[in-house]
Order: structure tokens, then C-alpha cells, then sequence
């Protein structure tokens, strides 16, 4: 036997809410973070991720409040991502109970800040997101993948692949990695975005992006993921945790019941 | 059986929280601190850590931890270790280069796991002993990891010792490690059984009832 691929529901929360229409039934309060994360628990979700979207980071109050409840209900692994700026961004999200800090532009902007956030937390604690796409118009990487901020509306020119390598190296103990392209078509995980930045790294990598059917989820563990991630296809209803996690072990790949 | 009193350790490492709403869920009463005189006493003690083996140890030093650990087990008052909590056990750890000193509980080192993905980041598998009273009822469970560094080996004699032997429980991941260990009033986990969902409650349950 050997490790559990992982399946991780994200949930995007806003000021304290989860926004992407949600369609759980016997749920009281499907906008509720906690109670969500606790109904995907229940479900046999391996770990939770956080994306707080709110627009003003004033407001954040109300997010470390969300991961503090939710971790005082609900016991496996929980990542937090969105607006994470700073060390003490982080040592905050800890400290409500978190158990990762998702990074991402503040990343791009400057680097040293994954080296500071490993050296102060360990490099368990310190995910970097990428949100890569397609080379675009003049834009020639090596990989053929770029970095995007915004969203995903913003290339930067910066090589995806090379990144995640250089994220790892610096510090970053796992890598979030979504393919904008595939994002929202439900056509499937891109295999070969995985596939390269599986070559340049020995750290874990989350694959997200695209996920539609069951049966897209193998495909991103052979290209090299050890953990998928998907937010509307668990939310809307369309699969349960369960549902991914039977067709993963039909495909022969470990997971956890 | 009445709440038993329990202190998590508190020497500034990481997400102590879930912890003591783990043990809280099982029946615990818990406090969270550093004193060093209501750790000495309470019926069970915790010892989390995350990050850095150097960083842990000098956190731990900084509460007077080893002579801590001393005397309680010198009174045989429970404690448990969880993740570098358990590798500041050993006699020290290697990360980086780096070589620190731990509190020596245990002969050997903590160093860096041999396998081609680290972290070992994940749920995986464990092989107890059959009279393992932690994972009684558990064998068959999936527990919470992450970490890059661990007791590869282990390096106590005690063939000719006429007390039990420890109860060793071994994982793999690229090469077998120690997931958890069973030494009298002493137990560790390499694992998160605060994070392991219901399988990691029922396993802090365990624990709590062998210390009554």
C-alpha cells in the first residue's frame, strides 16, 4: 500500500461567505464555509482548501474567523490562500488553525517571501499557487506555459514550469497548480502542464483546472499528480467526493475510504 | 471514566489549536501552555511541533522542555509527541546540514527521508503491532502525514532488558520510517492524529483511556 491520492474540494470565500453557487441539499446554510467544509468532511474529503476572495483586505477579519471555527469542527488538513502578503499573514492563518498558507502573486512580486515563509514556518506550511496558461500571442516561453495573475486575465511572461521549479527550490513545500486554460471547460485536467512541471520538481503538486467528469481525475495523477483539486463540480453536486474517490480506485490508484 | 487533564506544550510552534479541539472532541480537558509548572503536573502532556527541527528545539529549550520531559517520565506521567514533537525524541536531527542535539529519549537520528516526492505529504498507511494499544481497532486506518525528515531507523537494544520492549509502528514512503512508538508513559507519532479525521480522534481516544 502506499499514499492516498489526495481529492480536495476548494471552497472561494468571500468576506465570509462561499460565493459560486453552491447546490448541497440537507444543507442549512449552504453559504457557510464551516458548515461546508464540514458536509465535504463527512464526505471524505482529504484535505480543504480556502481561496478568500475578498476584494479589501480590511475585511479579513472575517476570514481568520472562518478558518477558526471551521478548524475547531473539522479535523484534517486545511490550506488558506488569497491575499497571503506578508509572514504575518501567515503566522495569523496558523494561529486561527489553518495548517497551510496558499502564495501566490505576493510571490511573483518577490520571491524572498516563500525562503521567509519556509524558514519561519517550515516548508509544510508554505504552498505556492500557480495559475499558468498557454503562451499567448508574442509570448514565447521555454515551456510554453506562462505565469498569470488576475485571475488568469494577466500573462507575465514568466515561465509556469520554471517557476514551480523555482518556487520549490526557494522554499514552497508543495505546489498548487492551476491550468487556466482548462479552468471552467470541464473537459479535463491538462495532463501536460502537469506532466512538465512533474519532470522539474520532487515536491507534491495539487493539480487543478478543469476537472468535468469522474474520470478526469486519473489522468492528472499519471501525468504526476499526487493531489486534485476541484471547487464547481463538488459544489453544484455534480460528484461527490466518493464518486471520485471509486473511480480513482477502479483506475487502480490508492485512496482513502 | 472522568476528563482527563491534559497540557498541549505551547513554545510558539505552529497550529496548536487543532490539537486541543482534537483532544477536547475526545473527552480531554485541555490547556494550551508554556508553564512550566502546570506542564510538569498536569495528568498527560502534548508536545506538538512543526517546522524546523533547530526551531522547535530552541522554542523547547526556551521552556525549560528536556528537563520537562525528564521528570515526568521519571514519575511515569504520560506524554506524547506528535510530528517533530516525536523527532526531538532522538538522540538529534539533521535537516539542511544542520545537526541539532533533541532531548535523547531514544538513540539515532532524524534525517531526511529517501524517497522521490518529499514532503511525504499525505494519507497513508501504518503497521502496528498486534498489542498496540494506540492503534487498537486502527490498523486498517489511513493517518495524516507531512514531513521531510524521520527516524529511518531504530537503534534501541532492548533484547535483554526484562521490561517490554517499545511497540514500534513503521510506514513507508520511498523507504520504511517509524510512523509511531510505544515506550512505556513515552508515545510519539510521526503523523498528525489531530488532522487524521476520525480515524486520528479514535486514536487520541486510545490513548486517553490507557491513562487512566
Amino acid at each position: 500500500m502506499s499514499l492516498a491520492v489526495r481529492v480536495i474540494p476548494c471552497l472561494d470565500v468571500d468576506n465570509g461567505r462561499v460565493v459560486k453557487g453552491v447546490n448541497f441539499v440537507d444543507l442549512k446554510d449552504a453559504g457557510d464555509p464551516v458548515t461546508l467544509a464540514a458536509a465535504y468532511d463527512a464526505q471524505g474529503a482529504d484535505e480543504l482548501v480556502f481561496l478568500d476572495i475578498t476584494a479589501s483586505s480590511g475585511d479579513r477579519a472575517t476570514t481568520y474567523d472562518v478558518v477558526s471555527r471551521t478548524a475547531d469542527q473539522v479535523f484534517i488538513p486545511l490550506t488558506v490562500g488569497g491575499g497571503v502578503r506578508t509572514v504575518d499573514d501567515i503566522d495569523r492563518l496558523l494561529r486561527a488553525g489553518a495548517d497551510k498558507a496558499g502564495i501566490n502573486t505576493a510571490a511573483i512580486a518577490r520571491p524572498e517571501f516563500l525562503t521567509e515563509a519556509a524558514n519561519r514556518f517550515g516548508s509544510q506550511c508554505v504552498v505556492l499557487s500557480v495559475d499558468a496558461r498557454r503562451v499567448q500571442g508574442d509570448t514565447q516561453t521555454p515551456s510554453g506555459f506562462e505565469v498569470t495573475t488576475h485571475g488568469g486575465r494577466v500573462g507575465t511572461g514568466i515561465d509556469a514550469v520554471a517557476w514551480a521549479a523555482e518556487g520549490a527550490s526557494r522554499g514552497a513545500g508543495e505546489i498548487l497548480l492551476n491550468s487556466m486554460d482548462a479552468d471552467g471547460t470541464k473537459d479535463g485536467f491538462d495532463t501536460e502542464l502537469i506532466e512538465q512541471v512533474r519532470k522539474v520538481l520532487n515536491v507534491p503538486v495539487i493539480a487543478s483546472g478543469g476537472a468535468g467528469r469522474a474520470q478526469d481525475f486519473a489522468p492528472a495523477v499519471r501525468a504526476g499528480a499526487d493531489a486534485v483539486l476541484a471547487a464547481s463540480v463538488f459544489h453544484f453536486g455534480v460528484l461527490s467526493i466518493a464518486e471520485v474517490k471509486s473511480e480513482l480506485a477502479n483506475s487502480g490508484l490508492p485512496v482513502r475510504r | 471514566m472522568g476528563s482527563v487533564d491534559v497540557v498541549v506544550l505551547d513554545y510558539g510552534s505552529g497550529n496548536l489549536r487543532s490539537a486541543q479541539r482534537a483532544l477536547e472532541r475526545v473527552g480531554a480537558s485541555v490547556e494550551v501552555t508554556r508553564d512550566y509548572q502546570r506542564a510538569l503536573g498536569a495528568q498527560a502532556l502534548v508536545v506538538p511541533g512543526v517546522g524546523a527541527y533547530a526551531a522547535c528545539m530552541a522554542g523547547l529549550n526556551a521552556v525549560n522542555g528536556p528537563q520537562l520531559i525528564d521528570v515526568r517520565l521519571a514519575g511515569g506521567r504520560p506524554v506524547l509527541g506528535i510530528c517533530v514533537g516525536m523527532q526531538v525524541l532522538f538522540e538529534h536531527g539533521v535537516e539542511h546540514g544542520v545537526d541539532t542535539p533533541g532531548f535523547g529519549q531514544w538513540p539515532g537520528v532524524v534525517d531526511e527521508l529517501q524517497a522521490p516526492i518529499v514532503p511525504h505529504m499525505g494519507w497513508n498507511n501504518v503497521n502496528p503491532p498486534a498489542d498496540s494499544v494506540l492503534f487498537e481497532g486502527l490498523a486498517q486506518e489511513r493517518f495524516y502525514f507531512v514531513h521531510s525528515f524521520a527516524a529511518r531507523s531504530w537503534d534501541l537494544d532492548t533484547s535483554e532488558s526484562s521490561t517490554a520492549s517499545p511497540l514500534l509502528t513503521w510506514a513507508t514512503h520511498g523507504e520504511p520510517f517509524l510512523a509511531a512508538v510505544e515506550n512505556g508513559p513515552l508515545c510519539a507519532t510521526q503523523f498528525h492524529p489531530e488532522k487524521s479525521g476520525d480515524a486520528g480522534l479514535a486514536l487520541l481516544r486510545n490513548w486517553l483511556n490507557s491513562l487512566d
